[in-house]
């Protein structure tokens, strides 16, 4: 058995797979197929400082090899994840991450604060790149100046390990990194989905309420791949992959092209225990290959 | 309940006709508990198109020979896919998800009626023999586009009185299933019902009208399954909740339909 472990800031995941936020809902739903200890952490579904309904339905569309969702950041906000889900997932033993949305900075530094004081979350997720909101965070994330503001705010009152989610709808996603990692993100996670749409040609209409929506799967994973590596060429803070990632061999690549640890999304809707079949995976392509460790991989691209 | 990933294997596929097939898959131990109006995730295989998972109602459990059943109706990729699968093949299903029917309280004071449209129906046997088993008297009350869309009813007759409608009136009353005569001559506690939509608001309708208890099986678009994506949601009055999790059955007093 490999040395799986990694570290993001002042976290030490058992291995490298975490499962992205908002396709994972908050673990439990997982537990009958998966043993959540197995998995390195889990990034649990946006939540904001207030309750939000989210978008009307229709919010999904299949694509080919992905989907479109306009989810829209359904939640309950964050005092009823302190009160309601926190006592149900604190236990669970595994990095227990939250994913914090907003509108607003003073929404996120109040959200974060609050989720500060729970001991047994040890990271959020800053999330600056929801395509699906207005004024979902996606503003901050699509500039320098938008990202460093957020980040700089949250940092302030988030004493622990700080991750920024990035958008890949942006120009220069290394400009964003930078500005994240300057800022005083302890890591950054890319990509978040891209904005797409999809049209019923019968009805002549589109097929999400909201029109646009983000897309995943499969499909977007060479962009996801290629971001991955520009970022993780940019920053010296670790970089969290993920975008398209469907078994161990697309995690492999996005570590080997600089991701320290990496997420799983869409794919845990077609397996639902891919989890853990990715560290195995993993596991077996270091052993195969003679790797004692999993950080010896990690930016091992050879150019 | 808990929910497993399952390889299972098929052991007969039925052409119902053009646009059915009926999809009866074993396992080598026992199947899981599996309650009527709960639905599979099936996996899907090999073509782009088919990404995600099909989210297929429960049609019937046979104990005897531990088989699960699937109705499905051929609507694009994925279920003409899922058609073609052949004795021995395997499929990869996640059940059983979602929540089931009320069963009913106290079977000897209730008078049951099924509504199922279309492929809608498909729930209904499982639901109907359970309901015999308890000892209730169902009866089913089924609708289509014409005769060869009636789908399973020599399975229904045996389980309790079965009324029909066709809309070109190939078979029992001519017109939609809230239309028929049963509705005005006879008196249900309870209504069951899966199908088209607007068959189903003009059900629930009906018994909101008539003051009888009605619950309802949606089929909202869902990725996940279980609760984690919130994509397949529904209006209700604790707002938008999981057709997948929360559902599929919901009581219509639930629902914010215009009813």
């Amino acid at each position: 058995m490999a040395d799986l472990s990694v570290n993001i800031g002042n976290l030490k995941l058992c291995n490298p797979v975490m499962t992205a936020s908002g396709t994972f809902g908050y673990g439990k739903e997982y537990e009958d197929f998966v043993d959540l200890e197995k998995i390195g952490g889990i990034i649990v579904k946006g939540t904001t400082l207030h309750h939000r309904e989210g978008n009307p339905y229709p919010r999904m569309a299949e694509t080919p090899m992905g989907m479109l969702n306009a989810v829209g950041l359904q939640n309950k906000g964050v005092d009823y994840f302190v009160e309601h889900i926190y006592p149900q997932i604190k236990d669970i033993h595994t990095n227990m991450i939250v994913n914090v949305s907003g509108s607003a900075v003073e929404d996120y530094v109040k959200t974060a604060g609050i989720i500060n004081e729970l001991d047994h979350i040890p990271a959020i997720e800053l999330n600056i790149s929801c395509p699906n909101v207005k004024q979902g965070g996606m503003a901050f994330g699509v500039s320098a100046c938008g990202c460093s503001e957020v980040v700089k705010a949250v940092r302030n009152v988030y004493k622990k390990t700080l991750i920024v989610k990035l958008s890949p709808n942006v120009t220069d996603i290394t400009e964003i990194a930078r500005a994240a990692e300057a800022s005083g993100a302890d890591s950054v996670s890319l990509i978040n989905t891209l904005l797409g749409m999809a049209v019923d040609a019968e009805k002549r209409r589109p097929v999400l309420s909201t029109i646009t929506g983000g897309m995943s799967g499969a499909a977007v994973k060479p962009i996801a791949l290629r971001m991955v590596w520009q970022v993780a060429k940019a920053v010296n803070i670790p970089v969290i992959g993920l975008g398209g990632i469907m078994g161990w061999k697309d995690a492999v690549e996005f570590m080997l092209a600089g991701a320290t640890a990496i997420q799983i999304g869409t794919a845990n809707f077609i397996d639902p225990a891919i989890t853990v079949k990715v560290s195995e995976g993993i596991n077996d392509y270091l052993e195969r290959h003679g790797y004692t460790s999993v950080k010896d991989i990690i930016g091992a691209l050879e150019v | 309940m808990k929910k497993y990933i399952l390889d299972l294997v098929v052991t007969q596929n039925i052409k119902l006709h053009a646009n059915y097939v009926l999809i009866k898959l074993t396992h080598a131990n026992p199947l899981p508990e599996m309650l009527p109006g709960q639905f599979a995730e099936i996996r899907i295989d090999g073509s782009n198109t088919t990404f995600l998972r099909r989210p297929i109602s429960i049609n019937y459990v046979d104990k005897a020979t531990n088989e699960v059943w699937f109705l499905v109706q051929l609507v694009g990729d994925g279920t003409r896919k899922l058609a073609t699968v052949k004795q021995g093949d395997i499929v990869n299903v996640v059940m059983p998800l979602g929540n089931g029917f009320t069963m009913p309280r106290d079977v000897t004071k209730v008078k049951p009626l099924l509504v199922g449209g279309g492929v809608g129906t498909a729930p209904m046997l499982m639901l109907g023999a359970e309901l015999v088993k308890m000892g209730c008297e169902p009866a089913f009350l089924l609708g289509a586009r014409s005769s060869k869309d009636l789908l399973q009813l020599e399975h229904f007759e045996r389980l309790g009185k079965v009324y029909t409608t066709t809309e070109d009136g190939s078979m029992g009353e001519k017109g939609y299933v809230t239309q028929h005569s049963i509705l005005h001559t006879d008196r249900f506690d309870m209504i069951y019902t899966c199908g088209p939509k607007p068959m189903m608001v003009s059900v629930a309708k009906y018994a909101k009208a008539h003051g009888i208890e009605c619950e309802v099986s949606l089929e909202n678009k869902m990725a996940c399954g279980v609760g984690a994506c919130l994509c397949c949601v529904e209006n209700t009055d604790e707002g938008h909740l999981c057709v997948c999790k929360e559902g599929p059955v919901f009581n219509i007093k639930k629902l914010l339909w215009q009813i």
